[in-house]
């Protein structure tokens, strides 16, 4: 009995760490952890963030998303279940091809979104921010497919900003500057096979690399290497909410819910409401939500979720009566904060930052319509010095941030 | 005192129903005494040290139901109630794995996703599925059920904001309450998760103190009852009152107290007296009398009408009625002292796991297999089990190093086979202990003392028919308008003035303290209503008043 008890190990109850955290947690000075899927991420690594988010747009930085859940999709029905799951068309797809997507319910409304990698004919594998296996699984009843997940035995790593071709360019066997936006390729790095896709969350020029879970060190030390005349920096969560602000690129369970988990129906938002018309594909003869869809877009989206652009100048005057200097939110917010137009609420934003780049504050938010149209005036609630106050803001069109490097 | 003897309302029955009923009638002015028969307050919630320095919460051991309402109105934080958290629950198995579920939705995420991923995904969308549910069937635990066959305004207010409430869930969730309506919670279960052992766990609760098992029809609401007490996410009133579960009717037995309620134990009463057609007084064991135009029982309903009363003071109809109702114990309790904590097989060492719920339920078939033993007159010799070792969550329960562990054990039926003997309730208890004792192999060095509880002991200790802990079981057809029987769901009774407040009435059992607060509303109502009528502002004349 006793060596019975001794064989099994000891139960966890530690957060779960990525494939890089023996790199990435001696860099984290101030021990700003934060949770991502139940994986211990660094907020930033130095004792602020702002030198992170200076190396996404002027240098290249490198960011640990392993904790995306990632699925493999294998099988001769895997475009079918994709097909009906997912708002985009799939079957077009070239092998290499990446698409971006969100997959609805029956309804309509937005489970959640993520990157669809064709990695052949009958191979996908999809990100997402939660757990889906379970829907897949429902979706693929009667389907030849085989579902995996793969979310722990792949670490990735998003290398974004300017830069980061240069970089790639020394770490990787194969050159990348043929690869082209949103296409994928097999490459090797530190003599590990990887999959190096040109997308990200920045919207900036960067890439996406998927790496076996057991060459993720590796494969991070010869990024580093080949990067450090680059100016290649580990950044963390802020630096990259204020790039994803800035790219207009929203966010499960901090911009939206998704349809599985709302507890009332207005917590709900259909691919139209979060400005996602461009994935919904009504090509397709069925998919789950279409007819909701068909019907939504006949009569036009209640709601878009919009950028806001708050007018510094009004912001100034509220703090000015205060007698204070304006305060601006260094670090990205979260939350829900109203927005009016005379004099009532016509929506909510859900995450804001200010942009070191644009030198504006910004905000992603919800509008009603008819509300949302660009350059429509609105004010947005803000506390200066525990009074609520409204300065005036301005609905802006998302991106806020689209250099020509993204895409050339 | 002047006046002695002569009450606004009398509550027979000191637990934890008839001390709310009575801190809300003292609350609101009145004259109130509560009787108890034995030398303890709080009925089945009592704690006691059955064994020096060690305090047990002899019979209901957890706090999930206890309405928030109560808690506010009655200030019981005030009054000393403290609910400790209990975060978890495992569930062990006989391969030497387990199954845990934790506070924190990644932790229990990542654990049974050991098991099953899906099931992890579908933990989580069940958990929102039930919160919808007994949203639904929540408004109905604070008001009186309205009947859906009768035509008085306030069974058709009733039924109206039932009504609206249902529509207001949407045609999805309706159809689902519909199911969990009609359905085995084992059906149920199976429609949502495919993990054994999940699925058992969650299905135990839809067995709890009823001769039912997890594929009888209708145990599916009964697991939903017992997710009534998670919805108050703000409360978190699930857990461990410090001190046992005798410091809930403590809490309660202080504020009715601070009212100016009186409490009177070894007062055991004989009989409620009627008057033409309504009720006057009680008379005590001691031949005692006391009077008021108000009496209200906490007892179930056998004891409440075929006891108290007369039979020929009641309706054939109603007696008729109080005899068909269903008890049937099937619970049996072991409260251990230990020496030392249980060492389990599958998780060894006193981590995290014991400080929570421990549920010995592998798999539905071991429940089911569980129930077979007892629909046929036996106890179960590998029963489910519910355990907790209040002693790791609160010190003061047991002496420094030392534990006590509260076993709660489906299935021993009230009825057994050849009845209930010393030698068969210490059969029972060698089941339960050999059984525990399969999980975690110290158990039986480290047992110091122990008591067995059987449904006979629960019903000769406290009182409660056939030793149902519920008053009554909580099966669909005794809830609701059902409970505890049709017509006579309101709390009133056909004695005038004659009223029943306990767990056997609408919403039905759990430490909620619903019944006794929704009692004590109705009779504030009728004495308003009578007001109104009679244009005066006293109650009904005191009749046998000098």
């Amino acid at each position: 009995m006793m060596s019975m008890l001794a064989m099994r190990p000891a139960v966890s109850h530690a957060l779960l760490t990525t494939p890089f955290h023996t790199r990435t947690a001696p860099l984290v000075l101030g021990q700003t952890w934060r949770r991502w899927a139940g994986h211990a991420v660094a907020s930033c690594y130095d004792w602020t963030h702002d030198r992170e988010y200076a190396a996404i747009r002027n240098a290249a930085a490198l960011i640990d998303i392993s904790p995306l859940y990632k699925y493999r999709i294998e099988g001769p029905d895997a475009v079918h279940l994709l097909e009906r799951t997912v708002t985009r068309r799939v079957a077009p797809a070239a092998i290499g091809q990446v698409l971006y997507t969100p997959w609805c319910d029956g309804r309509g409304k937005v489970i959640d979104d993520g990157t669809l990698i064709r990695l052949g004919e009958t191979v996908f594998r999809l990100t997402s921010a939660e757990p889906n296996l379970r829907w897949l699984d429902m979706n693929a009843f009667g389907l030849d497919v085989r579902i995996t997940d793969v979310s722990a035995a792949l670490g990735a790593l998003a290398l974004q900003g300017p830069l980061s071709r240069a970089v790639l360019n020394e770490a990787a066997e194969q050159p990348v500057d043929g690869l082209r936006y949103f296409r994928m390729m097999d490459n090797r790095i530190a003599g590990m096979d990887v999959q190096i896709s040109r997308t990200g969350y920045t919207g900036d020029l960067g890439y996406e690399i998927w790496i076996p879970a057991e060459g993720c060190v590796a494969v991070w030390d010869a990024l580093m290497a080949a990067g450090a005349g680059y100016g290649l920096t580990p950044a963390g969560m802020l630096a990259l909410d204020v790039a994803r602000i800035e790219a207009g690129l929203l966010m499960l369970d901090v911009d939206y819910h998704s349809a599985r988990h709302a507890l009332i129906e207005s917590q709900k938002s259909s691919p139209f409401e979060l400005s996602l018309d461009w994935t919904v594909s009504f090509e397709k003869e069925a998919f789950n939500g279409r007819k909701a869809l068909l019907a939504e877009r006949e009569r036009g989206p209640a709601w878009r979720f919009v950028g806001i652009e708050v007018d510094q100048e009004s912001l100034e005057a509220l703090y000015e009566e205060a007698d204070l200097p304006p305060a601006l939110p260094v670090v990205p917010w979260r939350g829900s904060v109203p927005i009016f137009r005379n004099g009532r609420q016509i929506g909510y934003a859900t995450s804001g930052c200010w942009s070191p780049l644009l030198k504006k504050h910004l905000a992603l938010a919800h509008l009603q319509a008819p509300h949302f149209v660009p350059e429509t005036p609105v004010e947005i609630e803000l506390t200066v010095e525990h009074r609520r106050r409204r300065a005036a803001a301005y609905v802006r069109r998302l991106p806020f941030f689209d250099p020509p490097r993204k895409r050339a | 005192m002047s006046g002695a003897g002569t009450y606004d309302a009398i509550v027979i029955g000191g637990g934890h129903n008839g001390l709310v009923a009575a801190a809300y009638l003292a609350r609101a002015g009145k004259k109130v005494i509560v009787l108890e028969r034995r030398h303890v307050l709080g009925g089945a919630a009592v704690s006691e040290q059955v064994f020096p320095g060690f305090t047990f919460s002899v019979f209901s051991y957890v706090v999930s139901l206890l309405r928030p309402e109560i808690i506010r109105d009655l200030e019981l934080p005030k009054h000393g109630l403290h609910i400790l958290p209990l975060e978890s629950t495992l569930t062990p198995l006989p391969n030497g794995d387990y199954l845990a579920t934790w506070a924190d939705p990644d932790l229990t995420r990542r654990e049974i996703a050991r098991h099953s991923p899906k099931d992890a995904e579908a933990f989580v969308e069940f958990g929102h599925l039930m919160h919808h549910m007994a949203r639904a069937v929540k408004p109905l635990l604070g008001m009186v059920p309205p009947d859906p066959t009768s035509l008085s305004p306030r069974d058709l207010a009733g039924m109206l904001r039932l009504g609206g409430h249902l529509r207001s869930l949407g045609p999805d969730r309706v159809h689902a309450l519909f199911k969990l309506l009609t359905m085995s919670s084992a059906d149920y279960l199976d429609e949502w998760f495919e993990c054994e052992p999940l699925k058992a766990t969650k299905a135990a609760s839809g067995i709890i103190g009823t001769l039912m098992g997890p594929r009888s029809p209708g145990s599916a609401y009964v697991l939903l009852h017992h997710y009534m007490g998670e919805i108050d996410g703000v409360f978190r009133a699930w857990g461990f009152a410090r001190g046992g579960n005798g410091s809930v009717s403590g809490a309660i037995a202080s504020a009715a107290r601070s009212f100016g309620a009186t409490l009177r134990t070894e007062a055991p009463v004989r009989q409620v007296l009627v008057r033409n057609g309504r009720a006057v007084g009680v008379v005590l064991e001691n031949g005692d009398e006391l009077r008021a135009p108000v009496v209200i029982s906490s007892l179930d309903a056998r004891r409440t009408y075929l006891e108290l009363l007369q039979p020929q003071e009641l309706p054939e109809e109603v007696v008729r009625q109080v005899r068909r109702i269903r008890y049937r114990g099937s619970s049996g309790k072991v409260n251990l002292a230990l020496s030392e904590l249980p060492n389990f097989i599958c998780l060894p060492g006193d981590g995290p796991h014991l400080r929570g719920a421990i549920s010995i339920s592998p798999s539905v078939d071991y429940l089911e297999r569980a129930y077979d033993d007892a629909k046929y007159g036996a106890f179960s010799r590998r029963p489910y089990m519910d355990i907790v070792i209040p002693s790791l969550l609160d010190p003061n329960m047991a002496p420094p190093g030392r534990h006590v562990m509260s076993i709660f054990v489906q299935y021993a039926p009230y009825h057994l086979e050849g009845g209930w003997t010393d030698e068969r309730r210490e059969a029972f208890g060698d089941a339960v202990i050999d059984t525990l004792s399969e999980y975690a192999p110290n158990l039986k060095s480290a047992i110091l003392h122990r008591q067995v509880l059987t449904p006979l002991d629960i019903e000769r200790t406290l009182g409660l028919s056939e030793g149902n802990i519920f008053q009554g079981e909580l099966a669909l057809q005794q809830l609701f308008f059902l409970r505890p029987f049709a017509h006579w769901s309101g709390y009133r009774t056909p004695i005038r003035g004659y009223y029943q407040c306990g767990s056997g009435t609408h919403p039905g059992g759990g430490v909620m303290g619903a019944g006794g607060r929704l009692a004590a509303m109705q009779v504030l109502a009728d004495q308003r209503l009578s007001r109104r009528t009679a244009g005066r502002v006293t109650v009904p004349a005191k009749p046998g008043e000098a």
